[in-house]
């Protein structure tokens, strides 16, 4: 799936319910985080849940593998990680994830002061872009 | 006769909407929402009074220093103290513990003493008590709460010993909403010679605090929480013990003589109140408690009680939920988990639905993994509280059952 095919699919729901419901079920869709990932170095501190993101190289382009322990949080990291993966350090410095998540009607989770783990992960992420 | 919805008048905030939905808000032991009289005295005092305090050479400033000292008699009236002079002003109960860790701690404590604590001690008072172990050398005990979360005065008399010389101890749990036994926790400290601060930042909310019948010899709680103002709290002490107790922070306001060679320093308050304070957070306070005497704070728990009971009995009908804190006499602090549903998950839901709970640890963390869990959602009472807004939230909790 495309950021483009999500927010247009996000587009379709009306109600803050059936948004959620589908966040639920793009966490359950994301692959599984190996257990032997979901350790203190991993760990995105700062958050009312548990989240870990995991980063990897391979030529310029980096991927990441994340997870949480809280359902909703997990469908957030989806999304985060749709934005990000597979892009080059300089493509994840120019994302305007704000506007992405405006679009998609969830910029609410985004601010910082919502200890979701949502705003951290996105600054341990544009971190890793620039030290990998 | 204790009208509530009357009662939820006084407090602008409850006529907004959250989400589009009523405002039940379930986070007053986080802080409490505000009655109007107090914002009112507050804009008032910078409208029409305002100067510095005890600078007074003139009328404002005389003014505004008898109504901050008048404030002081207010705290005095709502603790029961013996005398306004053993009322300190603070930022916080936080920053009251500091103070008596940072003055008291560092006069009196020395590597062979003990400071006994429970398991059940928010952040504030298990943190400087710590750090301060750490620097001096002391044992830092720690008596245990049962798993009902009742206090367990068997383990507190095994760890009290003649070595003790401070027990400082939450009057209420924030997590668990545990009454701690306070006189007979203070009756066998002082038998063994101990001094005994009482963290009273969520009992002075909920119940009438008695210092002289207690006989604690600190006690600490926060204006934000008893419908007052922020960066306002109260420390009681004992006269002759702060009158022995070195200041905390050093400047204005605190002193006798001052020569470039040598300082000598106020007696309390004063000693302890350096700098400028928060002159119209403390007015602003002592409204806040005037209201809660003038509501009559027997009436407060009368009815706070009722809810309570209330609410243990609709939590106990959702299936999956489990109650974390369930000892007699509670007061209404709720900690709980839904069986299937992260706290997290919980929180944004409940959100949606205009009902207001913290998710976490709750700065207890310790407590919190003692209990079984690592993160906990957690709704609490204020006098303004209704019994729709149990049913709100249950109905909420219930709606959140279906997502996963
Ligand atoms: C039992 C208890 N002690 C201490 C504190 C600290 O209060 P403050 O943050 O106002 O200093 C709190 C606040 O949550 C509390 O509930």
């Amino acid at each position: 799936m495309t950021i483009d095919e999500l927010i247009e699919n996000f587009s379709f729901l009306d109600t803050w319910e059936d948004k959620y419901r589908y966040l639920i079920e793009l966490g359950e869709k994301m692959p599984p985080l190996p257990e032997s990932y979901k350790t203190a170095p991993w760990q995105v501190k700062g958050c009312q849940s548990q989240v870990w993101l995991v980063p990897s190289k391979e030529e310029d382009r980096l991927h990441f593998l994340g997870d949480s322990d809280a359902a909703i949080v997990k469908g957030l990291i989806s999304i985060v990680l749709l934005i990000y993966d597979n892009k080059s350090p300089s493509e994840i410095k120019a994302v305007a994830v704000d506007d992405i998540f405006a679009k998609i009607g969830l910029k609410e989770h985004l601010s910082p002061s919502r200890r979701n783990g949502l705003e951290a992960m996105v600054a341990k992420i544009r971190q890793y872009a620039d030290i990998l | 006769m204790y009208d509530v919805n009357k009662i939820r008048e006084d407090f602008p905030i409850f006529a907004l909407s959250i989400n589009g939905k009523p405002n039940t808000f379930l986070d007053s032991a986080a802080s409490a929402q505000k009655p109007k009289i107090v914002i009112d005295k507050m804009n008032d005092m910078y409208l029409h009074e305002y100067a510095n305090v005890h600078r007074g050479s003139y009328l404002l400033s005389e003014e505004i220093t008898s109504a901050f000292e008048q404030a002081r008699a207010t705290v005095q009236k709502f603790v029961n103290a013996s005398s306004s002079s053993e009322i300190v002003f603070t930022r916080s109960a936080t920053e009251s513990i500091n103070l008596v860790a940072a003055s008291w701690g560092h006069k009196f404590l020395k590597a062979s003493d003990e400071v006994l604590i429970s398991e059940a001690e928010h952040h504030a008072n298990l943190v400087p008590w710590q750090v301060l172990r750490d620097e001096i050398g002391f044992k830092l005990n720690i008596c245990r709460v049962n798993d009902d979360g009742s206090f367990d005065m068997e383990d507190f008399r095994k760890k009290l010993s003649s070595k003790t010389k401070l027990v400082a101890i939450t009057g209420m749990s924030n997590v668990l909403g545990t009454i701690f036994p306070l006189k007979e926790i203070i009756n066998l400290a002082h038998a063994k010679g101990a001094k005994v601060l009482v963290d009273a930042c969520q009992l002075a909310v909920h119940q009438k605090i008695d210092v002289k019948d207690l006989d604690c010899d600190f006690l600490a709680f926060s204006g934000h929480k008893t419908y007052g103002p922020t960066g306002i709290g109260v420390l009681y002490g004992k006269y002759e013990l702060l009158d022995s107790m070195p200041p905390y922070q050093c400047g204005g306001d605190m002193v006798d003589t001052v020569t470039y060679e040598h300082t000598t320093f106020d007696i309390p308050p004063a000693r302890f109140e350096a700098g400028t304070p928060a002159i119209v957070e403390a007015i602003g306070l002592a409204e806040a408690l005037k209201y809660l005497m003038s509501l009559g704070q027997d009436n407060i728990t009368t009815h706070e009680n009722e809810l309570t009971a209330y609410a243990i009995k609709q939590f106990s009908q959702i299936k999956g939920l489990h109650q974390i804190g369930t000892a007699q006499g509670k007061g209404g602090v709720f900690s709980f988990v839904v069986d299937g549903i992260h706290p997290q998950d919980l929180a944004f839901i409940l959100d949606k639905e205009g009902v207001a709970v913290r998710v976490g640890h709750h700065c207890a963390a310790p407590l919190v993994k003692r209990m079984g869990y690592s993160s906990v959602a957690r709704a609490s009472l204020g006098l303004y509280n209704t019994k729709e807004d149990i049913d709100i939230l249950v109905k909420a909790i219930n709606k959140a059952k279906t997502f996963f």
